[in-house]
């Protein structure tokens, strides 16, 4: 008898004991269904998170490096305080910065603080306000979507000129028409001269369009005179980010004058930091998550083994039979393989179906896109199909190895 | 040379402390065509005798020929595969799927041997129609009387054209007229050439053979031909 019959004989044999026992075999998928539910509903979570986070940090760029005391990657609190303790980046070095490096297409000193930002008798509290030079339109991958960025006579100059941010702009405004208009930062009068395009949000939290971008000049004039620097490099190929970076930390050390043997007392960050940060959190939240809901696969997978045992009892002479007619160890070992394998599986796809729909309902209320992806529900038909596998060996084996006298005997 | 050839067979069972001496060198040859009753009280060893030759225990010592092969030594896997092919079994409570229709009972066996669909389909018909079944077919066992189920059973026992026929009580649960159709089924198929042993207590079912073997306390008692 060769497998593919075995597949199909077994196949029909443990649709009939499913349908003869309709009341049981629907109590026991629902473990199943519960477990392939909660195991996939975790699943599409930590996907839409990744997916959101990776939404979010593309908008840095690849290609674009922040020179700033502390690095993304402080992994303790006691790191993170020795950061603050490190001499600030100056206006100075920031400029010096600019003039010395070669392998950048940008360079461009960023202040950021917050103060609360009004247009007439409207008022928006704790706008970020970020202080730079025209380059930053090179280094942010930011964009304009209505007027025009400050030119490089502007931000030399220093002139009470801003480009708003679309949330500030909706704010402020409503549906007047911002350009030309002039807004208040602090007590300052600044005109609006352009419209940042909207960005959306960073996972779905905080807002990317809430900010306002000012020459740094009148930033450090106006507001705050010696503030702690970050300066954001654009590198001119991105397959020459390691040069460039190599390039960047000599003039760091060499115009905050390191000595030969000391270390940086500045860190050169970019978005690989970040998503190798993200990656390490993920990777703990996903372990965790998906844990705890595969307990409750588990014992849906017990719920199948003993019900398992329960369908071996109770079928003993048929195996007996089954035995003095010719069937094989590994017949009868199919046989109920596939039966639990089949619970499982109908319970996975009822599971799916459940989720699916979930998902869709939740979907709508959510700030970023969910969906149920197709590697997701590939996982979970093959995790019930294993857990059926695993949970119906034993009470298989057990049928596989019956004594055909004695299974005869059974009453 | 003879179809069955069973040499100082015995069979010993431990039952805790205690060993069970089942059946006691047990010498016996069975041509092929005869149609043999075993006839015993319960405990005297005759199902542990039907057990041996068809092949669903092995011997403890002794050797089991059957059709030329020595069954005595094999493995659980190589005796399915002589069950499959050279006995068919009818027994006292038919033992037939409850969820499975005569048709699909009687092709299990064919399954079993990798018949293929077509093939299987064809060969369950002929035998339901040989036992006189072939308007029932589609008939679960619960809708047939108990007659018309150990047909289908007999049925089951022939299609894999088997060596021997092993039918244990096959009148046990049957009333005495249903009981005489079913042994004139035997008889006919003990003409066409089968061979036949049925266990049995009963006299009158033993009658219709042509052989009787007698066992008592593990032993053969006495082994006669019947006059008809």
């Amino acid at each position: 008898m060769n497998f593919l019959s075995e597949l199909k004989e077994g196949l029909a044999i443990a649709w009939d004991a499913i349908l003869a026992n309709k009341m049981r075999s629907v109590l026991t998928t629902l473990g199943i269904v519960i477990g392939i539910v909660t195991v996939t509903l975790m699943g599409t979570a930590l996907d839409a998170m990744n997916r959101a986070f990776h939404q979010s940090i593309s908008i840095i760029g690849a290609d674009t490096l922040f020179v700033q005391r502390g690095s993304w990657l402080a992994h303790t609190e006691a790191e993170w305080l020795g950061f603050l303790k490190r001499r600030e980046i100056t206006w100075l070095q920031a400029r010096e910065v600019e003039k010395q490096m070669t392998l950048a297409r940008g360079v461009a000193p960023v202040v950021v603080m917050f103060q609360s930002v009004g247009y007439q008798s409207r008022n928006a509290r704790g706008v970020q306000i970020i202080g730079s030079t025209d380059q930053f339109l090179v280094t942010s991958g930011f964009s304009v979507g209505q007027g025009r960025f400050m030119t490089e006579m502007e931000s030399e100059g220093g002139r009470p000129v801003c480009v708003i941010g679309m949330d500030v702009a909706t704010n402020l405004f409503l549906n007047e028409d911002p350009i030309g208009k002039r807004i208040r930062i602090g007590s300052r009068p600044l005109e609006v001269i352009g419209v940042l395009a909207k960005q959306g949000s960073f996972m779905g939290m905080k807002s990317l369009d809430n900010e306002v971008i000012i020459p740094i000049r009148q930033l450090l004039g106006g507001y705050w005179r010696n503030p702690d620097f970050q300066i954001q490099v654009k590198v001119s190929e991105i397959n020459r980010i390691e040069d460039a970076k190599e390039e960047l930390q000599g003039i760091m050390r060499k115009i905050r004058r390191l000595a030969p043997g000391d270390p940086d007392d500045f860190a050169i960050n970019q978005q690989e930091h970040l998503i190798s940060m993200f990656n390490r959190v993920a990777g703990i939240i996903a372990t965790v998550g998906l844990l705890i809901t595969g307990l409750s696969l588990f014992v849906g997978g017990i719920g199948i083994m003993n019900i398992m045992f329960v369908s071996v009892a109770e079928r003993t002479r048929e195996i007996g039979v089954r035995k003095a007619i010719g069937a094989k160890r590994r017949t009868i070992l199919i046989q109920f393989l596939i039966e639990a394998a089949s619970i499982c599986m109908i319970g996975g796809l009822v599971g799916l179906a459940i989720t699916y729909l979930m998902v869709l309902a939740v979907g709508r209320f959510m700030p970023v896109p969910v969906s149920l992806s197709i590697p997701v529900m590939g996982v979970a038909i093959l995790v019930s199909l294993f857990t059926g596998l695993a949970s119906g060996f034993f009470p298989a084996w057990r049928a596989a190895r019956m004594d055909p006298v004695e299974a005869l005997r059974n009453e | 040379m003879s179809l069955i050839c069973l040499k100082n067979l015995s069979r010993r069972y431990q039952m805790g402390e205690e060993t069970i001496h089942a059946l006691r060198d047990v010498s016996l040859e069975i041509e092929r065509g005869e149609y043999v009753a075993i006839m015993g009280p319960s405990g005297s060893g005759k199902s542990t005798l039907m057990n041996l030759l068809g092949c669903l225990d092995t011997p403890t010592s002794g050797t089991y020929e059957l059709n030329g092969t020595n069954v005595s030594e094999m493995d659980d896997n190589e005796l399915a595969e002589v069950r499959n092919r050279e006995i068919g079994f009818v027994f006292q409570t038919f033992n037939l799927l409850p969820r499975s229709n005569a048709l699909r009972n009687v092709e299990l066996p064919l399954i079993y041997s990798g018949m293929t669909f077509d093939e299987r389909r064809r060969v369950a018909l002929e035998a339901l129609t040989a036992v006189g079944l072939a308007d029932r077919v589609t008939h679960k066992p619960n809708e047939l009387s108990g007659g018309q189920r150990q047909r289908v059973a007999i049925a089951r026992a022939l299609v894999n054209t088997p060596s021997i026929i092993l039918a244990d009580e096959p009148t046990g649960n049957l009333d005495s007229k249903t009981g005489d159709e079913i042994m004139t089924l035997f008889e006919d198929l003990s003409r066409k050439g089968n061979t036949v042993f049925v266990v049995t207590h009963e006299e009158e079912v033993a009658l219709h053979a042509r052989r009787i073997i007698r066992i008592r306390d593990g032993l053969i008692a006495s082994d006669e031909a019947v006059k008809h």
